[in-house]
């Protein structure tokens, strides 16, 4: 179901404007804490007005700012996943299941009894939501949105109130109970990985402004936008200063680029990941930079190297470059030592715009 | 002992009637009186609470003072009430408890506001986004969040109108066997210099309000066992 989003608000020192249409089922929202990620879908879900704009699921406009439409929450059949799942504290599980469900007792019934099963919290029933683990916390609270039969779900970084090992098995979880769900689910996270595996397309937030929107796997493949190439995990970027269709100065790494693609004329940066170094040992070759070790952290499965740049006038400085090393390649690199030179492998070389 | 054998329980009674219908009247008014208040824009709601708030820092008998005011058969609303419905408030027990009433109703009004203020917006959020009406909302998730803060809202509500003197002394007056609560029962004997009869009525007000207060928190404290589940 295509779903439209358009919205126009603005509060002291903050606002949302961005403009969204859709027809993928996983929708991801990626953006900065306090980029107005959460409030666009408390827009959506009718909790807060936007001041202007349009929001339509399918053929249902829920809100309309020019035809005065603004459908209540209630009635909008969209459901909503809290950042604290926000199950009602004196209820219990079954009474919670079946705060959303419209019909007869009987009905209510069997639903609740439905929920219980599909969501693994058979003699769970009774209990209240203190006395639960936080996956069955978020069971509980998921079994309480299907049994509504939404017909979008809005997930607000959910388990972000977990860490670790919990988090990421909340996070699997999650995932595969709604593999069956048939509606639009949009999930708004600041965690890459978590929206990367989710979302057909994506919404890169910034400022309250749609910095990228379009399939989730280009924008990771080419972020386009400066804010994207950050959110999505691009570590080094650098002010560009454009040479000619195929050479490049980049300025905060000190070094200049040569392409065999030609350089979009509208490159204002060049991001470049930090696990693509090429190490080089020996001869200088293209595109490669001379570097000294400022600092090095090891991670379970990485060396993470922060490197101060020389320039190719031999002058130090510019902004420090950040190199991560797998664990595999380690091998080499403690026979061979640190490499003479770090190479910008040309492919990997991210054009980005302001 | 002589003075129990020829005590006059009447103020026991009226004092007790008092409280209770006071009490029944404020838990009412005061938490739909809250839960409106809430919802105001931030000036209103200054003003509003502030009016509301007023007979809690007013002293009593100025609060008596306008009520004779507003209800005396000489003013336009008690000549309203008598005529139209045969209701006389001034001199009446119905005098008692409106005295009682409006000075103990800011203690209701003000904790089960604060009670409702500290629910959980999420709460109520994922109530709309459920299907659930308001109404619902505020029974089911509303309520039971702020139990606590309405039982001992409650409990000062129901000592504060047992106790009432100022207001009730002016608007109700103390007729014996009709208007006099212990409060002015105590301050009549105590005029007279008897001290024996007055220390009796004491004991016996102060028997009853620490049981509701010890009774009352029993029942708090059952819910607050159950809050600590909750938030752990």
């Amino acid at each position: 179901m295509a779903v439209y989003i358009e919205i126009k608000r603005k509060w002291e020192g903050f606002s949302i404007e961005l403009q969204v249409k859709s027809s993928a089922k996983r929708i991801g929202i990626l953006g900065a804490s306090g980029c107005g990620k959460s409030m666009t879908l408390k827009i959506i879900a009718g909790i807060e007005t936007p001041g202007e704009g349009r929001i339509q699921l399918g053929p249902r406009i829920l809100f309309d700012s020019e035809s005065r439409i603004n459908i209540k929450p209630q009635k909008r059949n969209v459901g909503y996943l809290f950042q604290n799942y926000a199950l009602f504290p004196a209820m219990t599980v079954e009474e919670n299941i079946a705060a959303g469900i419209k019909g007869n007792k009987a009905e209510r019934k069997r639903r609740v009894r439905e929920m219980t099963e599909r969501f693994r919290l058979a003699g769970l029933e009774k209990r209240l939501p203190g006395e639960l683990s936080g996956g069955q916390q978020q069971r509980t609270a998921l079994a309480r949105i299907m049994a509504y039969e939404p017909e979008m779900i809005l997930l607000d970084e959910p388990y972000t109130a977990f860490d670790g090992f919990l988090r990421d098995r909340l996070e699997q979880e999650l995932l595969t109970m709604l593999d069956d769900y048939q509606g639009t689910a949009i999930l708004v996270s600041h965690n890459r990985d978590e929206i990367y595996r989710f979302s057909e397309d994506l919404l890169i937030m910034e400022d309250g402004k749609a910095a990228v929107f379009g399939k989730s796997k280009d924008i990771f493949e080419n972020p386009r936008k400066i804010a994207a190439a950050r959110l999505t995990g691009c570590k080094n970027i650098s002010r560009v200063e454009i040479l000619n269709p195929h050479s490049m100065r980049a300025l905060d790494f000190g070094i200049t680029l040569h392409t065999v693609r030609e350089i979009p004329g509208d490159t204002s940066a060049v991001g470049f990941r930090a696990h693509e170094f090429v190490p080089i040992w020996g001869k200088r070759q293209k595109n490669c930079i001379r570097v000294q070790v400022e600092s090095r952290a090891e991670l379970p499965f990485e060396w993470k190297y922060y490197l101060k740049p020389e320039t190719e006038e031999g002058r130090r400085g510019g902004e420090s470059l950040c190199w991560f090393v797998q664990k595999d390649k380690w091998q080499e690199l403690s026979e061979r030592g640190l490499p003479d030179y770090l190479q910008f492998s040309e492919g990997k070389l991210l054009f980005l715009q302001e | 002992m002589a003075v129990l054998k020829n005590l006059d329980w009447s103020p026991l009674y009226i004092s007790l009637k008092t409280g209770i219908a006071a009490t029944i009247i404020c838990f009412f008014a005061g938490i739909f009186t809250a839960e409106k208040v809430m919802k105001l824009p931030p000036a209103k709601k200054a003003l509003a609470d502030g009016i509301l708030t007023m007979p809690l820092v007013l002293p009593p008998t100025a609060a008596g003072f306008f009520l004779l005011l507003l209800f005396s058969r000489r003013r336009p609303l008690g000549i309203f009430l008598f005529q139209n419905f045969n209701i006389k408030v001034v001199q009446t027990w119905l005098g008692c408890v409106i005295a009682a009433s409006v000075i103990a109703f800011p203690l209701m009004y003000r904790n089960a506001r604060a009670a409702f203020e500290q629910v959980d917006g999420n709460l109520i959020y994922a109530g709309r986004t459920l299907g659930m009406s308001e109404f619902q909302i505020f029974r089911k998730v509303v309520l039971p969040e702020a139990g606590p803060g309405i039982v001992s809202g409650t409990i000062l509500t129901f000592a504060r109108a047992l106790g009432e003197y100022g207001a009730t002394s002016m608007l109700a007056g103390n007729i014996p066997g009709k208007t006099g609560t212990i409060s002015q029962k105590i301050a009549m004997v105590i005029q007279d210099g008897d001290y024996q009869t007055a220390g009796v009525w004491v004991a016996i007000v102060l028997f009853i309000a620490f049981m509701a207060v010890f009774f009352m928190n029993l029942a708090a404290g059952k819910r607050r066992k159950n809050i600590r589940k909750w938030r752990e």
